[in-house]
């Protein structure tokens, strides 16, 4: 109660008249227990990115980040609507959750070294593999990004990408020609119109900009993939159990894709003898209640929003516009590399 | 004798009835002489005449190809905007405008509870209006409804009271043109009663009261608004202990006030001295004191030498609002950002299409902003004419 009233100080302090739009106050530690209380998931997400966060006609956020929220509420409280969303631009992510703003964060986030070590933040777990790609017109003929020798690459300024480019040509000693813009709309309309030969940018974005260019079909994503850009949600150090559960989220929602639990079956799944099955959906054993939750605490996710098949397709795979592929996303058994730690 | 002949009618030579009055000459009057006077006066007249003309020509038949000739109105995702769907060329998609108006008019404002917004709405039209018409009645009521009742009842109305049934809404969901004219509101009621008093306090001949105002202004006008709302947003928390925050909306809030406050402070103090001194010393011969002098003598004389400074300042804090979009707060600008990426309406000139809908929008808000200050100039002026 003295926070709030200090807080409310500070406001008045700062030349506030109506102070009462508020201040709030939320424990740094024992995470759980405060969403709990609050009643809902507080959720770090994207401003706007196609197929991970975007915001429809009414103002409700869905998308491939956006369910990994949901998810977490599921697990939670049974319910993935109990999620509110602080949309963060990329420059304050970092300081809203290290601050307490925000329970976790879970917006298109790079795990870094530096960022795991020296921010006071975790990444438990990689949700979507990226990696920086290239598209071009088909009609140039071009099947490699090794065949780019001497091309004009549209990107955009000052961002990493056009660093690994950078990288990239030099290492494979070819001849390239940087053409950056300040936004990535502008950007790709530059490549749109003719101004490059080929465009560059997470492999995730390139598919949506193909959707937007004049004619779609015309041109193709090289299958090279130039830098390693694994997207994983962030929470804060120090908080053991909470990182554990968004783990967890994670790896139960692989784990239901890979023995086939699905948001339609999970029901009829729960009376299966497959001991994996059992053990997941807390027919056996008491896992749910290691991390703070109740035996059946991926029944009632996969219910909520399904498995991480489902959340893939639904959002950004072949069931949604982006028609991503599933690439480096497939699970492990299926040629990707998402690879689910048992629960046993 | 003499006189009489010549009012009678008996001399033959003059005219007894009055003529027929001539057209006036078509080179002197008409719209050929007006384009002849105006446009085609001398050699450099015409030649400037002609590049203009073919500038127009080269801007106004595609601005009009886009925004109407080749514009989709209605249509429900990106299918009803492509060229390679519909067959023809596509200038703007409005029916994407259509399909988000409500996004861009309320953001994530839950959609039953966006009657609030409404009458929201509407309360500030009614108290704008009644502030802004100059002849409205009883606007000394007016102003105690625009800067008292209507601030706490729209805190009651937008963030909701449950003692009075209103569903509380968190200012996550705010959004769009609520947002943008909430943050420009906010900048303007606050930034002109505290800019007088920054610009009086300025001028004030007490030491501590004079080096505060100084500093408050030369720190915050010394550093461009983004800053301003960077550090309320990003830095703000690092200060704050563990746990606390302040609303995500309430910072650009408090950043927007002070930063226009700052500027407002120093056009003030531009009216105030061009005031004359025989001013000041007629009002304290008269025996008023400080306020009094100020209040009745010397701030509506500075005030109305500035209108014009102010209204300035206005305009460039209603555009400086679409700022708090790098910070993460949805406004107009945001709004548009975020949906114009949504794969349902990927197509070429979507994101054309909603900047245009945007650049609309702000124009329309400015220019009656303008033209309004040059009418309350000319009735305050009044006085002044010869």
């Amino acid at each position: 109660m003295s926070k709030r009233i200090a807080s409310l100080a500070l406001a008045m302090g700062l030349g506030l008249v109506g102070a009462g739009l508020g201040a709030t106050t939320a424990s740094a530690q024992a995470t759980l227990a405060n969403v709990k209380q609050k009643g809902f998931l507080q959720c770090g997400a994207n401003t706007g990115l196609a197929g991970f966060g975007v915001p429809d006609a009414q103002g409700n956020w869905s998308g491939f980040d956006v369910d990994y929220c949901r998810a977490i509420a599921a697990a939670i409280f049974g319910d993935p609507t109990k999620v509110r969303f602080t949309p963060l631009a990329a420059k304050d992510r970092f300081t809203a959750l290290q601050s307490g703003e925000v329970d976790v964060l879970i917006r298109n986030t790079t795990v870094t070294m530096s960022r795991d070590t020296t921010l006071g933040l975790d990444f438990p777990a990689v949700n979507y593999y990226d990696g920086q790609g290239f598209m071009v017109r088909k009609k140039l003929g071009v099947a490699s990004a090794k065949e780019l020798n001497g091309a004009s690459i549209c990107t955009q300024q000052g961002t990493t990408t056009e660093l690994n480019l950078a990288d990239y040509f030099r290492g494979n000693n070819l001849k390239y020609e940087v053409v950056a813009f300040a936004t990535s709309d502008e950007t790709f309309k530059a490549y749109d119109t003719g101004r490059c030969d080929a465009f560059t940018t997470d492999a995730s974005g390139l598919y949506s900009e193909r959707l937007r260019a004049s004619a779609p079909d015309d041109h193709i994503v090289l299958p090279e993939i130039i830098s390693k850009e694994p997207l994983g949600p962030g929470v804060r150090q120090g908080d053991p159990q909470w990182a554990d559960l968004v783990r967890w989220t994670h790896n139960a929602l692989l784990i239901a894709e890979e023995f086939g639990v699905t948001k339609a079956n999970v029901d009829q799944m729960v009376k299966s003898d497959n001991p994996e099955i059992k053990r997941l959906l807390g027919a056996e054993g008491s896992y749910g209640e290691s991390i703070g939750l109740t035996k059946d605490w991926a029944v009632r996710m996969v219910k909520g929003v399904g498995n991480y098949g489902e959340i893939f397709e639904r959002n950004i795979g072949e069931g949604s516009r982006l028609k991503i592929k599933r690439g480096l996303n497939a699970l492990w058994n299926k040629g990707g590399i998402q690879f689910a730690a048992p629960i046993r | 004798m003499a006189v009489q002949s010549l009012s009678g009618s008996s001399l033959a030579y003059v005219q007894a009835r009055q003529s027929e009055p001539l057209p006036p000459p078509s080179l002197m009057r008409g719209p050929i002489a007006w384009i002849r006077q105006s446009l085609f006066s001398s050699v450099s007249n015409t030649i400037l005449t002609l590049v203009v003309l073919y500038l127009l020509y080269l801007v106004v038949p595609p601005v009009l190809r886009f925004a109407i000739v080749d514009a989709v109105w209605t249509g429900a995702d990106r299918a009803a905007c492509r060229e390679d769907m519909v067959g023809h060329p596509v200038g703007a998609c409005w029916a994407f405008v259509v399909d988000r108006i409500g996004y861009f008019t309320y953001g994530a404002y839950p959609v039953p509870e966006r009657w609030r917004v409404n009458v929201w709405f509407a309360m500030l039209a009614l108290g704008v209006v009644w502030m802004l018409w100059l002849r409205a009645p009883r606007r000394d009521i007016g102003a105690a409804y625009f800067f008292v009742v209507f601030p706490v009842a729209s805190f009651i109305l937008l963030t909701g009271w449950g003692a009075v049934g209103l569903e509380p809404v968190s200012t996550a969901f705010w959004g769009g043109i609520l947002v943008t004219l909430l943050v420009s509101v906010i900048g303007i009621v606050f930034s002109l009663p505290f800019g007088i008093l920054l610009a009086l306090g300025r001028r004030s001949k007490l030491p501590v009261v004079r080096l505060a105002s100084v500093i408050f202004i030369e720190v915050i006008r010394g550093v461009p608004l983004i800053t301003v709302l960077i550090m309320a947003n990003t830095m703000l928390p690092l200060f704050l202990p563990a746990g606390v925050t302040v609303d995500r909306l309430l910072r650009p809030l408090v950043g927007v006030a002070i930063f226009s406050a700052a500027y407002m402070a120093e056009v003030v103090r531009g009216g105030l001295q061009a005031v004359p001194k025989g001013q000041y010393e007629g009002a304290m011969s008269l025996g008023l004191g400080y306020w009094r002098m100020m209040v009745l003598i010397v701030l509506p004389q500075a005030l109305r030498i500035v209108i014009p400074g102010i209204v300035n300042t206005f305009i460039g804090l209603f555009k400086d609002t679409s700022l708090v979009y790098v910070i993460g707060v949805f406004d107009l600008m945001k709004t548009i950002e975020s949906a114009r990426i949504d794969p349902i309406w990927a197509a070429p000139t979507v994101s054309n299409t909603g900047y245009a809908f945007a650049a609309l929008f702000y124009f329309v808000c400015c220019f009656g902003m303008s033209r309004y200050s040059l009418m309350v100039e000319r009735k305050l002026a009044a006085g002044q004419k010869r």
